[in-house]
């Protein structure tokens, strides 16, 4: 894109350089918010709810276009149609811009997102460090919008949310340190091009220490996100809607916007840091094809962990606060320091990594996995359920 | 140390064995009735015979006898029985149900002699006015139906009265199927068309 940039900039040399490079800023920028971002945020949403729909026995959202597909259009569309109401009390200018902070924080971090080997906006050479901490924009957003509603719940979003933030970037960054360690860059290529396509190959298989750390990076990051079982900030049976309470129409959209895109963020960043990112195998030379493969790769990997975080959504239960600081002080902090000393030992050991250590790990996994597919069949047959729908009718 | 350990392999396992029971739930056919466009069967459909929906008379069988007007507690339903002098008949003149006042209590079907009133198992019955839920069957004045001592004979008639006696011997013995009403022994169903009416047809 540099390179594009460069040429476009010396093919108009009446142009002041800087003028091409902010035109194609906002222009590339605009793209990937209006053809990406925004869809991949809305679609989440009818997915988001027809997953639950289906854990809890229901049908979910089915009646806007296939399936349902298009009730997010629906649901923006009619969001941009209702009042704006801004109460007489709020702090009117922070009230206003709040909602933009959040997304803007949200939408920056897609800077620095690698979504195939040769697409990526900027491939910054402190990529990850850089996504944390503009992630962290999104609860100055979130403070802005409790403190401005002059209204005690949606302070206590507020606050909640940023005491929420800064816990769990502690684990997080310590969860993200063995894999940029293993990688030796901070760069998001570069923590990619560090892994392979096989899954044995990937960080995540590389010692116990990176196992766990992929786990507690998944959790931390769902607590960072505010999503359940961390939804302290918005918890709608104490708070209402916490931070979100005096929002209305488009304004309270943009909140769950950035929730819904945060999901995406977050699944990329479990997928780079941890299971090979767009990794595919060279199976062409073509490399249009080859960037379309990857682009999908990545798209399902990360696709997959935001299912995998409506899926939790759907099952647990919001841990109170104590429980929530108890998890990040007492157990995720000290496990992730352990972590990062554990990886560090086992570079040292073992430098060249080990391919029986990786083997066993991915064995483990794959355990995991094949327990959890047998605990699924045993509560499908407690259910009266075998492989093609119930075994016997219900007696009435 | 070990309530350390401990804690986390209990969250850990409980939270698998939860994940475990939400993902099975893919599995699982949803409980979702799409009441009232995409259903397999129209919902009336699969209501029991007695349920009780919005009221209906057969005038082909009402004895204009006045029964279910005395009957009803908030006097939802309206009938005037005129007397023809010349050909001796009773003549219903109107027979009014206000089903935005009705409340399906059951009381007017019950002493009904015939089953000519009796419930439906239609109960959509959303409106703009109140004046769409008074419902006026009688049009034109019809003569008011008179038992036959032999039983009735007009095949017109007969599918109605064995329809509405359906329902007064249910409602007359709720937990035994309907049997025939023997002609001496059932005061109630002083008619007596029923049984006659179901051995010839």
């Amino acid at each position: 894109m540099q390179a594009y940039l460069d040429a476009v900039a010396t093919g108009y040399p009446t142009l002041p350089p800087f003028v091409v490079y902010l035109l194609g800023m906002l222009a590339f920028g605009a793209l990937v918010v209006f053809v990406f971002i925004l869809p991949v945020a809305g679609i989440t949403s009818w997915v988001e709810r027809r997953v639950w729909a289906r854990i809890q026995s229901r049908i979910g959202p089915n009646r806007v276009g296939p399936g349902g597909f298009l009730q997010w259009l629906a649901d923006g569309l009619k969001n941009l149609l209702k009042e704006d109401v801004i109460p007489a009390a709020v702090d009117v200018p922070l009230f206003r811009l709040a909602p933009y902070v959040v997304v803007a924080g949200f939408c920056a971090a897609f800077v620095a997102l690698p979504f195939a080997g040769s697409l990526i906006i900027a491939d910054l050479n402190i990529g990850i460090l850089y996504v944390s901490a503009i992630t962290s924009l999104v609860v100055i957003g979130i403070l802005m919008a409790g403190w401005s509603s002059n209204n005690k719940w949606s302070m206590l979003g507020g606050i909640r949310s940023a005491t929420q933030i800064i816990c769990y970037e502690i684990p997080v960054g310590l969860s993200i340190f063995p894999a940029v360690l293993l990688s030796g860059t901070l760069s998001m290529q570069g923590i990619v091009a560090a892994q392979g396509w096989a899954p044995t190959s990937w960080h995540m298989f590389h010692s116990p220490f990176l196992f766990v750390a992929f786990v507690m990076f998944f959790v931390g990051a769902l607590a960072e996100g505010n999503r359940t079982p961390f939804d302290l900030p918005e918890a709608d049976s104490e708070l209402v809607a916490g931070f979100a309470t005096e929002y209305s129409g488009m304004r309270s959209l943009l909140f769950f916007l950035a929730e819904w895109g945060n999901l995406y963020v977050i699944g990329v960043l479990v997928s780079t840091l941890f299971m090979g990112g767009w990794q595919v195998p060279r199976f062409t030379d073509n490399t249009t094809l080859l960037t379309v493969a990857q682009f999908a790769t990545m798209f399902l990997k990360a696709y997959f962990w935001v299912f995998v975080a409506m899926w939790v959504r759907a099952t647990l239960p919001r841990v109170r606060v104590d429980q929530f600081m108890t998890l990040c002080w007492k157990y995720m902090v000290p496990i992730g320091l352990v972590n990062v000393i554990g990886t560090a030992v086992v570079m040292v050991m073992l430098p060249n990594g080990s391919a029986v250590l990786r083997w066993m790990m991915a064995a483990v996994a794959v355990a995991i996995l094949v327990q959890f597919a047998r605990r699924v069949r045993f509560h499908l047959r407690r259910a009266d359920y075998g492989r093609l729908g119930r075994i016997s009718e219900d007696p009435a | 140390m070990s309530a350390y350990v401990a804690n986390i392999v209990d969250s850990v396992t409980s939270i698998f064995e939860g994940m475990a029971v939400t993902f099975s739930h893919f599995f699982r056919r949803p409980y979702t009735v799409q009441y009232p466009d995409r259903m397999p069967v129209r919902v009336q459909d699969t209501l029991p015979y007695r349920y009780r929906g919005f009221l209906e008379v057969d005038l082909e069988i009402c004895t204009g006898c006045l029964a279910c007007q005395r009957a009803c507690p908030i006097d939802c339903i309206l009938i005037e029985v005129l007397k023809d002098k010349e050909t001796k008949q009773n003549l219903l003149v109107r027979f009014d149900i206000d089903l935005a006042k009705c409340m399906y209590c059951g009381l007017c079907s019950e002493p009904c002699p015939t089953g000519a009133i009796h419930h439906t198992r239609e109960f959509e019955g959303a409106d703009y006015s109140l004046e769409s839920m008074l419902r006026r069957f009688v049009l034109e004045p019809v003569v008011t139906y008179k038992p036959k001592k032999s039983g009735e004979d007009d095949p017109a008639i007969v599918p109605i009265l064995e329809r509405g006696m359906r329902y007064v011997n249910e409602f007359a013995a709720p937990e035994a199927p309907p049997k025939p009403v023997k002609k001496e022994a059932a005061p109630a169903a002083k008619p007596a068309a029923a049984p006659a009416a179901e051995g010839q047809a």
